[in-house]
């Protein structure tokens, strides 16, 4: 009889494999994954990795040795056929299944324009990514990122460590900008302050090789031309779901689930991590989808339990979401929804400025908490925004809270 | 009563704090950010105390018992 597939080997994958088999579910367990590697964790690829050594790693394998599973590795599946339960992996092979988990996640979103086919330029996703980026920062002086998210950040940030000059370009006028401007401001300063060149409110019109096809410049908006030995192209992510068209999943471009992350229309297909898409309580129920790693973590672990189980025993995935970046000697945290945020004020900051915690308010609601080394601080806040307090009730407790980091500098922003 | 014990790798540790989030009464961040947690905690809080090894970024929490 066919069992639980799970189409997806990474963290929210595994997470549900070991959900489902935590539930009690002993029958066949299939897991289909397109990298050749066993699950293993993301976070140290934009960071120790591109400084590191082979055991650094072999460090990133997530145990899974005990757990009960036929690994379809190096796989990836092109279609689903709901009616026949199956799903289609690349060469043609059929995989029958009985309950369904997607955890295909996302790619990177590559450089398209000219200069596309260029050597030396990088995205990063995957191991084998981050293995050819520290092959060519070691001979590299220069770099320069395209785009200055949290890989873009993160990769600034080692590459400094490295020694080497960056150049890190956003169309933004911040970088970060999914954390808004607060944070987005203190974030240029950290950067300009460990040697950075900040290009922002900038795009870029092509990347130039020499004679060789090894990218050479990257020629800004304003044709401006900044020599790069590597480049790293870190403009976000895209949902792998284009081998879900047609199958009579509705997807946007996220698989639209309900709040037991069971797919819309069927209850033998769940879903799990940056491919989900499922309605928040946060968002007024409205559909979102979180391409961080506490989320797939998460929702692979409720989506494996839920898969085993019939319909009128899920539970749903209420969690308030949570995620960082670590640049520097700084850690970077959000809970909540930031994208949400229509105005966003610092709740408390230390008399040396180095930590401080800021809220963001939707409809007189907390919508999200950000912070910069305040990671002590954010379990309180994290409650807070999953009990929708007001922002002057937070405020308010804030200011009488004795291990707060003390009193802000009068400061609101959009 | 039975209980479980939890270890925590200090070497692995970065103080991401989601394991509080996960499981308050068991873990907190103290004023120097370092993890502190009890060690010997009753069974009856396994649930939680598994969602804080589900959701460390680094791997570093272990359960025995």
């Amino acid at each position: 009889m066919a069992g639980l597939v799970i189409v997806g080997a990474s963290l929210a994958g595994l997470r549900a494999a070991q959900g489902a088999r935590a539930a009690g579910f002993d029958g066949e367990l299939v897991v289909v994954g397109d990298e050749r590697h066993r699950p293993y964790t993301r976070p140290p690829l934009s960071k120790e990795l591109l400084g590191g050594t082979d055991d650094d790693l072999a460090a990133c394998a997530f145990p899974c040795d005990d757990l009960d599973v036929t690994w379809r590795l190096g796989s990836q599946a092109v279609a689903l056929d709901v009616a026949a339960r199956e799903v289609e992996l690349a060469g043609g092979a059929r995989v029958a299944y009985s309950r369904l988990i997607l955890a295909t996640g996302c790619r990177a979103r590559p450089w398209t324009g000219p200069g596309a086919e260029l050597d030396g330029l990088h995205t990063l996703r995957h191991l084998d990514d981050a293995v050819a980026l520290r092959a060519d920062l070691s001979g590299a002086r220069r770099l320069v990122i395209v785009g200055a998210g949290f890989i873009g950040c993160e990769v600034a940030a080692s590459a400094r460590k490295l020694g080497l000059d960056v150049t890190l370009i956003d169309i933004a006028p911040l970088p970060m900008p999914a954390l808004g401007a607060t944070l987005g401001e203190r974030c240029a300063e950290l950067h300009r302050s460990h040697g950075v060149d900040l290009r922002l409110g900038t795009g870029i019109a092509a990347l130039h090789g020499d004679a060789d096809g090894r990218v050479s410049a990257v020629e800004l908006a304003d044709g401006e031309r900044i020599g790069a030995d590597a480049v790293v192209i870190a403009l976000g992510a895209i949902p792998n779901s284009e081998w879900l068209r047609g199958s009579g999943l509705e997807l946007q471009p996220g698989v639209v689930c309900d709040e037991t992350l069971t797919a819309q229309g069927h209850d033998e297909i769940l879903c799990a991590g940056d491919l989900a898409a499922w309605p928040h309580s946060l968002a007024g129920g409205a559909l979102v989808r979180v391409e961080h790693w506490t989320n797939a973590a998460e929702q692979g672990t409720l989506a494996g339990r839920n898969a085993v189980v019939e319909r009128a025993e899920r539970t749903p995935y209420t969690a308030v979401p949570s995620f960082w970046s670590d640049q520097y000697d700084v850690k970077i945290q959000a809970v909540g929804l930031p994208r949400l945020a229509e105005r966003v004020t610092i709740a408390e900051a230390s008399p040396e400025g180095d930590r401080f915690v800021a809220i963001g308010e939707r409809d007189g609601q907390v919508v999200t908490a950000l912070a910069f080394n305040g990671a002590r601080r954010l379990p309180w806040y994290r409650r807070q925004v999953g009990s929708g307090a007001a922002p002057d009730e937070v405020l308010a407790a804030v200011a009488a809270d004795p291990k707060a980091f003390g009193a802000p500098e009068p400061a609101v922003r959009a | 009563m039975s209980t479980i014990k939890v270890h925590v790798d200090m070497n692995l540790c970065q103080s991401h704090g989601e394991c509080v989030f996960a499981a308050p009464d068991v873990f907190e961040l103290g004023d120097d950010d370092v993890l502190v947690w009890e060690d010997e905690v009753d069974a009856s809080k396994r649930a939680e105390l598994e969602e804080a090894v589900n959701v460390c970024p680094m791997l570093a929490i272990k359960l025995e018992g």
